[in-house]
């Protein structure tokens, strides 16, 4: 049997973690640009459009990540789609991500002031330009602690891909201790590395929110 | 033909009618205050007007254009008729400059030094040009108030709508603004303005409007309508005998 030391392990780990990084960037970016059409959606004129954002979000909301990527693996192979695991697990996490920070954006949204509103449309701004120069600009500081904060969770979702056999960080790590028979150190590596990669978002989460808070309120 | 004409307006929230019925017609220069109890509808009336509230019955039109609740010819009626709040609603993240160019830019589409020329000159006008570069919280409630009546005239509106606008403040701010309002008046800007107000009413107006359950209760001229009150509603809002 060839011997694995610590570092074969954590190399390995550490190559696969590349992939837990890129697919979170992926889905938070993607879920990002979803989020925001959904955004508009929930918050539009038009009922209809509101009541699709509503029920998309409680859809992907109410339902486990896993079992989203479970449908879109296993279910658009029923059609005879072949969907490869990194593109399920993308998709997957894109929309499941979507639907939370569309939420938590709408939440910054309606907590600005009605006479905000008011006050553009009565000097004859659109909807769309009331967003983009009035509302927009308010939401967003408040919104920045709360996102940067549900980043953590995407990137632990992306652990749940493994069961669709995408390798990133978990699946790395139950690969690597088939091999090895270490499963202590090799999770307790797998988890160390998850920590750093959430620890520093989280803790700037927080700081943020602070800063914030502290800084002159408006500006 | 009337600047403003307001004909048989009705408004609903639900089944509550807080408008039944409202005629007024305003001719160009008029200063109008609009009087009445909480509740009165007089808001409404003015919200009405500049289409944030939509009408159940009835037809108002701007110097001959009809009001149609659509985008388009909402933003034209808005671009003829300003709108300042009790709360002032500057936005904050803008200073004071910021505040008055913003919707020249966007809505009229002007270049920004143009833009920047005018809200100098209207900032300048409500007395504020030295503030041009402050947060709209480090004004006072007063200065606020006067870089919100330079943004709406940034727009050129031939007519303002004031709601309240100087309840919000503490008493020794009211003068400045009243100051301010008084000028526009001065200079032949047609207002209509809901206010608690009364010296400056009749010292101001030309005709002073009492609103009482969602109807016109009372119209004239301010000498008549202080001296001499018809209706025991207006003389018991007055406070008279
Ligand atoms: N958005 C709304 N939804 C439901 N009812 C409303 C709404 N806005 C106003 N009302 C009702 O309409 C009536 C008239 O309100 P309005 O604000 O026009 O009164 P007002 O004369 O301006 O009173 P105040 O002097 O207190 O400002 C009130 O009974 C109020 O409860
Ligand atoms: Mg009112």
């Amino acid at each position: 049997m060839i011997e694995f030391s610590t570092w074969d392990i954590l190399r390995n780990l550490l190559l696969a973690t590349r992939w837990t990084i890129l697919l979170s960037l992926v889905s938070f970016v993607g879920g990002g640009a979803v989020g925001l059409l959904l955004l508009f959606l929930r918050i539009s004129k038009r009922k209809a459009a509101r009541a699709f954002a509503k029920y998309y979000i409680e859809l992907f909301q109410g339902t486990p990540l896993l079992m989203q990527l479970f449908l879109a693996f296993f279910g658009l192979g029923l059609f005879g789609v072949d969907v490869p695991a990194w593109l399920a697990a993308g998709m997957a996490l894109v929309l499941w991500t979507a639907s939370f920070l569309a939420e938590i954006w709408r939440g910054c949204v309606e907590s600005i002031a009605r006479g905000q509103w008011e006050a553009s449309a009565s000097l004859g701004m659109g909807r769309l330009q009331q967003m983009r120069y009035v509302i927009l600009p308010q939401a967003l500081k408040i919104a920045v602690p709360p996102t940067v904060g549900f980043s953590v969770q995407v990137v632990k979702g992306t652990a749940l891909t493994s069961i669709i056999g995408f390798v990133e960080l978990s699946k790395a790590g139950t690969v690597v201790t088939n091999a090895t028979f270490q499963p202590f150190t090799v999770y307790g590596l797998v988890a160390l590395i998850y920590f750093a990669l959430c620890w520093p978002l989280s803790k700037s989460s927080q700081i943020l929110e602070r800063k914030l808070n502290v800084a002159h309120r408006n500006h | 033909m009337s600047l403003i004409e307001i004909t048989e307006i009705r408004k609903s929230y639900g089944t509550n009618e807080v408008l039944k019925g409202i005629n007024l017609d305003v001719e160009p220069g008029e200063v109008i205050a609009i009087i009445g109890k909480s509740g009165s509808g007089k808001s409404t009336l003015l919200r009405c007007i500049n289409g944030l509230e939509t009408i159940t019955q009835g037809s108002i039109s701007v110097a001959g254009a009809q009001l149609i609740d659509d985008e388009l010819h909402l933003k034209a009626l808005r671009l003829k008729v300003g709108m300042i709040f009790q709360q002032f609603n500057l936005f904050p993240h803008l200073t004071a400059g910021g505040n008055v160019m913003l919707s020249q830019t966007v809505v009229k589409k002007t270049a920004k030094a143009e833009a920047e020329a005018v809200a100098r000159k209207m900032l300048d006008r409500v007395g504020l040009g030295h503030k041009f570069d402050a947060y709209p919280d480090e004004l006072s409630g007063g200065q606020q108030q006067r870089v919100a009546i330079a943004r709406a005239l940034a727009m050129q509106p031939i007519a303002l709508l004031c709601d309240e606008i100087t309840s919000a403040l503490d008493p020794e701010l009211v003068a400045e603004v009243l100051a301010v309002v008084r000028e526009l008046a001065a200079e032949g800007m047609t207002l209509l303005m809901v206010t608690h107000e009364m010296r400056f009413a009749r010292d101001v107006c030309s005709r002073v409007v009492f609103m009482h359950q969602g109807r016109v209760h009372e119209i004239g001229p301010p000498e008549e309508v202080f001296a001499n009150p018809k209706t025991p509603e207006l003389q018991q809002f007055l406070g008279v005998h």
